[in-house]
Order: C-alpha cells, then structure tokens, then sequence
C-alpha cells in the first residue's frame, strides 16, 4: 500500500470534517481508485472510506437553512440575526 | 491724547491681521459673484454666503498657477490669507489656491488619497489574498437594517446555506462610520471567519465617503482573513475597493463571490460517488476474473481432473456397447422374422392347403416321391390338409405313357 493510502486511512474521523478537507480526501479517494495499484483489501477499504466522505459532502451540502448571528465587539457570539 | 494717522491704523489692523496664525492660512467656502479678471492680471471677486461677503483679489502670477479659476454663481473652496488693503479701507483674501466646492472637493480628496495609498503598495496585486473554496464561516460588516445584509444573506442561503454568517453590524455612512466599520472589521476578525464581506448598498457619492476614509482602508488592509468590498452600484469605485482582496460589483455579487453553488457541488459529490463505486466494481471484477484464471488452470493440472476424463471415457464407451448391442439386436430379430416368413412358405402345410397330398409308405412311413417307392397291393398312408386316411396301390404307370 502506497504512503497516500496510509494516510487517507489514518485520516480524521469523517464526521468531524469540514467540508472543503471532507471533498478534497473525496476526489483523493476517487483518484487513487481509478488509477493506482492496490490490493483488493486496500481498494475496498478505500471504498469505503471514499463512500463515508460522499455521505458526509452530501449531508454537509443538505444543510438546510443559513445560520446568521452577530458578533460583539469583542467577535462574542451575540445572538441569533432576525432578517424578518 | 496721541491721534492715529488714519494710515497707522490701518497699519496696525494689517499687522494684528497678518500676525494671525489662523488668517495667515486658511481655508473658505462660499459662492463666487462679481467676478472679474483685471488688464492687469489679476483677479478681482466676492465670495459670499447668506450672511457675509469677502472680498477677494488672486494675483495675476498665483492665477497664472491655478488649474481652476473662479466663476460666477458657483460654489468654491479656497485657500490663502486675509489682510488689509489699505487704499481701500478694508480686509481681503487673498487667494492662492481655487477648487470647486462639494463634488470637486471630495473627488480631489479621494484622488489625493489613492495617489498616496497606491504609492505606499496597499492597491498591490501581490497583497490580494485568495478567497477560500467553501468558507464555513463567513464575516459581513455593514449595516444591520440595510437592504444589502439580505440581499447578501438572500445569496448565501440559495448558494451555500452550508456556511454560517457572522454579522458586525455598523453604521455605513456618516462622520461615526469610518470608525465603526473599523472596529467591525476587527471584531469579525477575532469571531474567526475565513472571508470578510465589506457590504454597503448605493448610494451619492457622499453616502458611500465612508468607503473612502484612509482609517477603512487601514483597516482592511490589516485584516487578517480576504476581504470582498461590494459597496454601491457597479459604477462606483471606492479606495475599500481598491484595498480590498477582491472587489465587488454590488453586495450581492459580493456573497456570490465568496461562495460555490452547493447545487453544482450536489451533482460533483454524486459524480464522485458513482465514480467510486463502478472503480471499485470493475477492480473486483478484475480480480474475479483472475481468480477465475487461476482456478481454470488449477483444475488443469488437478489429478481429480484425469480420473474424470477417464470415467468419462468409459461412459461414452459404454453408451456406444450398449447402441452397438441394440442395433445387433435388432438386426438378429429382423433376420428371425425373415426366416419364419420364408419357412411358412415352404412348410408342407401350406402346400397341402393349395390341395396336394403327402404320402407315405404304411410299412414303413417313408414318403413316396417316385412310382418305383411303391408296388400293387402297398399299403399306403395319404395325408391331405385336414387329416389322413388309408389306400392301396392298385396300379403304377408312368405319367404321360
């Protein structure tokens, strides 16, 4: 298995990421799996990892309403914005 | 009692004039009339106001410098000195410096700033910073009622409601604005986004002065994350503008700017997930097919192989005995049938039926084939198709004699 195989494994649990970390390990997983040499354990780990990252990308695109808050002068959270 | 000449007061009214800090270099507004340009070069007017008017002379050698000369009915700003003219009896302004009031004032001010700024590098295309790809967290400074904060929230909602906005709200125009808007940039700042919208709707070119204040730029240019500046319509240009990393047409263009469409990225995810799958499937396919590959060779060379080769062998083998056998069979039963047919047909039974009779000698049961097998007084036995019965020889003759 190749170094960038380790670490897409080795990665952060998928929940936790942002979507742009989320999206690139994504196009990463679907890259290396169209193209690179691997045993069909590592491609089927792959998969899976690759298939986590899409539900994530989906879910974090599926957000449904635009959260706006104020800041303070210090950038505190000072409440939720009412856009009427 | 000492009496003034009426020159040495008026000598020392100029003195206490010129003596003055401020009258020695000072600023005017006011509207120019009876404007007049001398034979002798110099420039004779009245700036005036609702409650004043000053007299006013621009030496022909400072006219001669002068980009803008004063015209009748129109408002200026000026600079230069009041002092006596004696001659006369009273003070004047003596002008050095001429430019057109309002507009032209704020349009010379901002021109003067961007020339400044531009020269220190603040405009540099190497200080823009990259805007990020999916900003979860996006900073907006402008004004909490304006209708550019929903028009920009408007925007976010349908391309990226993936994010979050964090509002400082300010005040965006007025004298209190610039300073605001700079304590919102840093408040923005600290609340940790990854881009700043700078955001106000149109306005005159008044409304929008705020824009153009040397302490917004400072600020903007000290921000620590990219700045967008959509302020006003598509025509106006602010100093924000130039500072800022990107600029903006209007604040809507803004929010579209700093964001991606979540609806394009919807169907990118999906491309990627079919991708995924078909590329896993066709590597398992692959190793499918070798597996299979590998398994055929196996069985190859396998011994279980060989023992059923042979055990097929020996059933065709037997198959082909058993069809031989049958067809032999066959053959034997067609050749049975044949013979009995043909031995009907010579059995001395059918020839009795046809009305010839069988006989035989009674001494001895011979059958009597010619006329020498028998003599008068024989005893014979005749057998016809139904029975038998007993004669005697009486006679013998050769047939035909």
């Amino acid at each position: 298995m190749g170094k960038g195989a380790a670490a897409g494994m080795a990665g952060k649990d998928v929940a936790e990421l942002g979507f742009e970390q989320a999206y690139r390990a994504l196009d990463e997983a679907v890259a290396r799996l169209e193209s690179d040499d691997m045993t069909l354990d590592a491609s089927l780990a792959l998969y899976e990892r690759g298939a986590a990252l899409a539900e994530r990308c989906a879910a974090l695109l599926a957000a449904a309403e635009l959260r706006v808050r104020e800041v303070d002068g210090e950038g505190r959270d000072a409440g939720p914005v009412d856009l009427e | 009692m000492n009496a003034y000449s009426v020159t040495a007061l008026s000598d020392h009214i100029k003195a206490i004039l010129e003596d003055d800090p401020e009258l020695g270099d000072v600023w005017v507004e006011g509207e120019v009339s009876n404007c007049r340009p001398a034979a002798s070069g110099h420039w004779y007017f009245v700036l005036k106001d609702e409650g004043a008017t000053l007299s006013c002379v621009i030496w022909k050698s400072s006219a001669a410098a002068l980009s803008t000369l004063p015209a009748d009915g129109q408002r200026f700003l000026m600079h230069g000195a009041v002092s006596v003219y004696g001659p006369a009896g009273r003070y004047q302004y003596y002008v050095d410096h001429c430019e057109p009031a309002g507009l032209g004032d704020l349009h010379q001010r901002f021109e003067a700033l961007k020339a400044r700024l531009a020269e220190e590098g603040l405009f540099d295309a190497a200080r823009k910073r990259p805007l990020p790809a999916y900003p979860m967290r996006i900073g907006v400074v402008t004004s909490r009622q304006a209708a550019a904060l929903r028009d920009i929230c408007n925007v976010l909602a349908r391309r990226w409601p993936a994010a979050e906005v964090r509002l400082a709200p300010t005040l965006v125009q007025g004298d209190a604005a610039p300073d605001q808007i700079v304590a919102a940039l840093a408040a923005v700042a600290r609340a940790g986004v990854e881009v700043v919208l700078l955001a106000r709707g149109g306005g005159s070119l008044e409304d929008l002065w705020a824009f153009n204040d040397e302490r917004v730029a400072r600020a903007i240019a000290a921000c620590p994350v990219p700045v967008v500046c959509g302020v006003g319509h598509e025509i106006d240009f602010t100093i924000a503008d130039f500072v800022a990393d990107v600029r903006a047409p209007t604040p809507s263009a803004a929010a579209e700017m700093v964001t991606p469409d979540a609806r394009e990225l919807r169907l990118a995810v999906d491309d990627r997930r079919l991708r995924l799958t078909r590329s896993v499937a066709d590597r398992v396919d692959g190793w499918r097919q070798a597996t299979d590959r590998l398994a055929h060779r196996l069985r190859l060379v396998a011994p279980e192989r060989a023992i059923r080769d042979h055990r097929t062998r020996i059933e065709a083998l037997r198959a082909r005995l058993g069809r031989a056998m049958e067809a032999r069979l066959r053959l034997a039963r067609a050749d049975l049938d044949g013979r009995t047919r043909r031995l009907a047909a010579l059995s001395p039974e059918a020839t009795l039926r046809r009305g010839y009779a069988h006989v035989s000698r009674a001494r001895d049961g011979r059958a009597v084939g010619t006329i020498g097998d028998v003599r008068s007084g024989d005893a014979i036995r005749v057998r016809v198709i139904d029975g038998a019965f007993d004669a005697v020889v009486t006679g013998q003759g050769r047939l035909f004699d």
